[in-house]
C-alpha cells in the first residue's frame, strides 16, 4: 500500500526495488481516469509515456545503475511550464495549439531527476487569477468540495496533489499561485525566493515576480522538490548563482528544529481573516510557542498597499509580456482578420479571456503616457517600502507568519462578478512577491465545513532551507498534511 | 490622478494593448477598471517623495556573457507553431499599400 505515502518514501522505496515504477505510475493513471472527470486538475496527460519513463527507471534499477532523488515519482506540471511532449496552453484559447519547441529548465530537471511526468495542470489563464475559474479550457473543482474553488492560480496542481492524482506538482507564484491553491487545497505548497528557480521556459505574467515552485503532500517532499529545481541556470538572466547566494541541500538538516526560533507576527494582520482562519493560525503560533518559539510583534506599516502596488506592476508587465501573442509567430490566428491591424486585435480579442483582457488594459494604462509616473512609478516606489518592512521584520526574527488566505476556499461563482473582490482575495501572499522572499503554505487546520486551512511562512530571500526546517517543525507536531479528501 | 475611467478612456487603452472589444465589453470593463483604479489611487496616501522606485529585488545587475555562436532552433522549429506561413517566413496580411503603379 504505497498510495498515502510521501514522495520521499515512494522513490526511497522505488529506488531500493520495493516497489516497481511501473505499479506508481500506473496507480496514478488509473486513479486519474477515474477521479478526475471529477475533479478537472488535469489538461493533458501523457499515459504512454508516463508508462515508458516509470518502464526505463525499473530499468536502471533492475540493472543496478543510479537513479536520480525523484526515481519514479509521478509528477504533475502547470500547463504555463513548457514542455515539448504535447500543448503548453496556459489554460488559454490563444495557445490552445501551441507545442512549445523546447523544454523548461524546470522539466529538464525532472527527467533528470528520474521523475516520471504524468501529465500537465488547469490554471487561470496565464496564470492571471485566484481560483482557477479564469481557464479558458477547463472547469476545476476543490477536491474538498466540488461547490468550492480550489484556488488559483496554480488550481490544477493543487487539485492533482490534494486528489492523490500525482505524488508532487510544479506550479508558478506571482501574487500568491502557488500558495493560495495550496492552503484551499490542504497541501504544501513554496513560493521560492525570485531568481532561486530558473524561469526559462515558464510562460512570462509579471517577470520580475513569477517564480516556479513545488506543490506537495508535505515539506519534506517540497525539500526533496527544491533540491532538483533550485540552482543556476544561464538561461535565465534573473536567476541568482550559488557564488551571490549559496544553496544548501534543503533536506539535510530538515527534522533538526530551530533553538531560540524568533516568529514575526502582525496581530492586526491575523484579526482581519475570518474567526476560523484566524483561530487556526493563532492555535499553530501556540504550537510553535510550546516548542520554545518567541512571537515577536512587528510592524509593517506599508503591508496594506501591497495589493494596490501588485496589481499597477504586474498587469504592467503582462501588458508587456503578452504582447507577444500577435496571430503571427505562433498561437491562434482569427479567421476574419482582413489587415494586419485585424490580426492583432481580433486574435486577441478573441483568444483571450476577459481577466487577461483587464489586466492587459490595467497595464497599459499604468504604462501609458500621462499616467506612468503617477502609476507604475508610484507603485515601484511603495515595492521599494514593503522590501524594505520585510528587511526590517527579519532584522528582529527568523520568519513571519500569517494566513495565507483571509478565508477557506469560496464559492465555484462567488467572486467571478466582481474582479476586485477577487484581488483583494491576495492581500497576505502579494507582499512575497513583491519583495521577493520565499514563502511557503502547510496545512494547519480545517474549518466547520471540513475546508482546509493554511499557515503562510515567510523568511529572509534565499532562506528556503531554514524555512522548509521552520515549517517542518510544526508539520511533525500535526497530522493535518495527511489528511486527504473523500473522493 | 483624478481623470475619470470611462468608456472613452478605456477604448483608447484597448486600442493602444490591440484589443478589438464590443460596446458592451467596453462598458462592463470601463466600470471594472474604474473600481480597480480607484482601489490603487490608495497609493496617494503614501508620501514616496524620497523612495527610489524598485523595479526588482535580486541582488545582481548587469549580467554579462561572451558572444558565442550555441546551437538555436532550426526555421522549422521555430515556424512550427506559426498560424501560416510562407516557405521559410511568417506569412502576414499585406502590410505596405501597392506603390508599383501596376
Amino acid at each position: 500500500m504505497f498510495e498515502k505515502s510521501s514522495a520521499l518514501q515512494l522513490t526511497n522505496q522505488i529506488a531500493a526495488g520495493q516497489i516497481k515504477s511501473v505499479n506508481a505510475a500506473r496507480f496514478v493513471l488509473d486513479r486519474i481516469d477515474k477521479i478526475d472527470p471529477k475533479v478537472g486538475a488535469y489538461l493533458s496527460v501523457f499515459a504512454e509515456r508516463a508508462i515508458e519513463q516509470a518502464k526505463a527507471v525499473d530499468e536502471k534499477i533492475a540493472a543496478g545503475r543510479p537513479v536520480g532523488p525523484l526515481a519514479g515519482v509521478p509528477v504533475a506540471v502547470k500547463d504555463n511550464i513548457c514542455l515539448k511532449w504535447g500543448p503548453t496552453t496556459c489554460g488559454s484559447k490563444i495557445l490552445e495549439n501551441f507545442t512549445p519547441p523546447y523544454n523548461a529548465t524546470v522539466v529538464e530537471r525532472l527527467l533528470a531527476a528520474d521523475a516520471v511526468i504524468i501529465g500537465k495542470t488547469n490554471l487561470d489563464e496565464f496564470a492571471m487569477g485566484s481560483s482557477t475559474e479564469n481557464s479558458g479550457l477547463k472547469k476545476t473543482v476543490n477536491p474538498w468540495d466540488a461547490q468550492r474553488v480550489p484556488g488559483g492560480s496554480s488550481g490544477g496542481s493543487a487539485a492533482a496533489v490534494s486528489a492523490g492524482l500525482c505524488w508532487a506538482a510544479l506550479g508558478s507564484d506571482t501574487g500568491g499561485s502557488i500558495r493560495q491553491p495550496a492552503s484551499f487545497c490542504g497541501v504544501t505548497g513554496l513560493k521560492p525566493t525570485y531568481g532561486r528557480v530558473s524561469r526559462y521556459g515558464l510562460v512570462a505574467y509579471g517577470s520580475s515576480l513569477d517564480q516556479i515552485g513545488p506543490i506537495t503532500r508535505d515539506v519534506a517532499d517540497a525539500a526533496l522538490m527544491m533540491n532538483v529545481i533550485a540552482g543556476y541556470d544561464n538561461r535565465d538572466s534573473t536567476s541568482v548563482a550559488e557564488s551571490k547566494a549559496p544553496l544548501p541541500g534543503c533536506l539535510a538538516g530538515l527534522d533538526e528544529p530551530l533553538d531560540g526560533l524568533r516568529i514575526a507576527i502582525i496581530p492586526e494582520l491575523i484579526d482581519k481573516a475570518s474567526l476560523e482562519v484566524g483561530r487556526a493560525v493563532r492555535d499553530a503560533l501556540n504550537e510553535y510557542k510550546k516548542m520554545g518559539a518567541a512571537l515577536v510583534e512587528v510592524n509593517m506599516p506599508h503591508f496594506d498597499y501591497a495589493i494596490a502596488a501588485y496589481y499597477v506592476i504586474a498587469t504592467a508587465e503582462a501588458s508587456s509580456n503578452l504582447a507577444r501573442y500577435d496571430g503571427c509567430h505562433y498561437g491562434y490566428r482569427s479567421p476574419a482578420a482582413n489587415d494586419y491591424i485585424e490580426v492583432y486585435s481580433k486574435s486577441r480579442a478573441e483568444g483571450f479571456g476577459a481577466e487577461v483582457k483587464r489586466r492587459i488594459m490595467l497595464g497599459t494604462f499604468a504604462l501609458s503616457s500621462g499616467y506612468y509616473d503617477a502609476y507604475y512609478l508610484k507603485a515601484l516606489k511603495v515595492r521599494n517600502r514593503i522590501r524594505r518592512d520585510f528587511i526590517e521584520a527579519f532584522g528582529k526574527a527568523d520568519c513571519m507568519m500569517m494566513p495565507v488566505a483571509p478565508t477557506t476556499a469560496f464559492k465555484l461563482g462567488e467572486k467571478t462578478a466582481d474582479p476586485l473582490q477577487m484581488y483583494l482575495a491576495d492581500v497576505y501572499t502579494i507582499a512575497a512577491n513583491l519583495a521577493g522572499v520565499p514563502g511557503i503554505s502547510i496545512p494547519c487546520g480545517f474549518d466547520g465545513q471540513g475546508l482546509p486551512i493554511g499557515l503562510q511562512i515567510m523568511s529572509p530571500a534565499f532562506e528556503e532551507h531554514r524555512l522548509l526546517r521552520i515549517a517542518r517543525m510544526y508539520e511533525k507536531q500535526t497530522d493535518y498534511c495527511r489528511q486527504t479528501p473523500n473522493l | 490622478m483624478s481623470e475619470r475611467i470611462d468608456t472613452k478612456l478605456v477604448g483608447r487603452v484597448a486600442h493602444l494593448s490591440r484589443l478589438e472589444l464590443s460596446a458592451q465589453e467596453l462598458e462592463v470593463f470601463s466600470r471594472q477598471l474604474s473600481a480597480i483604479v480607484d482601489y490603487i489611487r490608495k497609493l496617494d496616501e503614501l508620501d514616496t517623495s524620497a523612495v527610489e522606485p524598485l523595479a526588482h529585488c535580486l541582488p545582481i545587475s548587469n549580467v554579462f556573457r561572451q558572444d558565442e555562436v550555441l546551437p538555436s532552433l532550426s526555421a522549422q522549429q521555430a515556424l512550427a507553431n506559426a498560424p501560416d506561413r510562407f516557405e521559410d517566413f511568417f506569412k502576414v496580411p499585406q502590410i505596405l499599400e501597392d506603390t508599383s503603379g501596376a
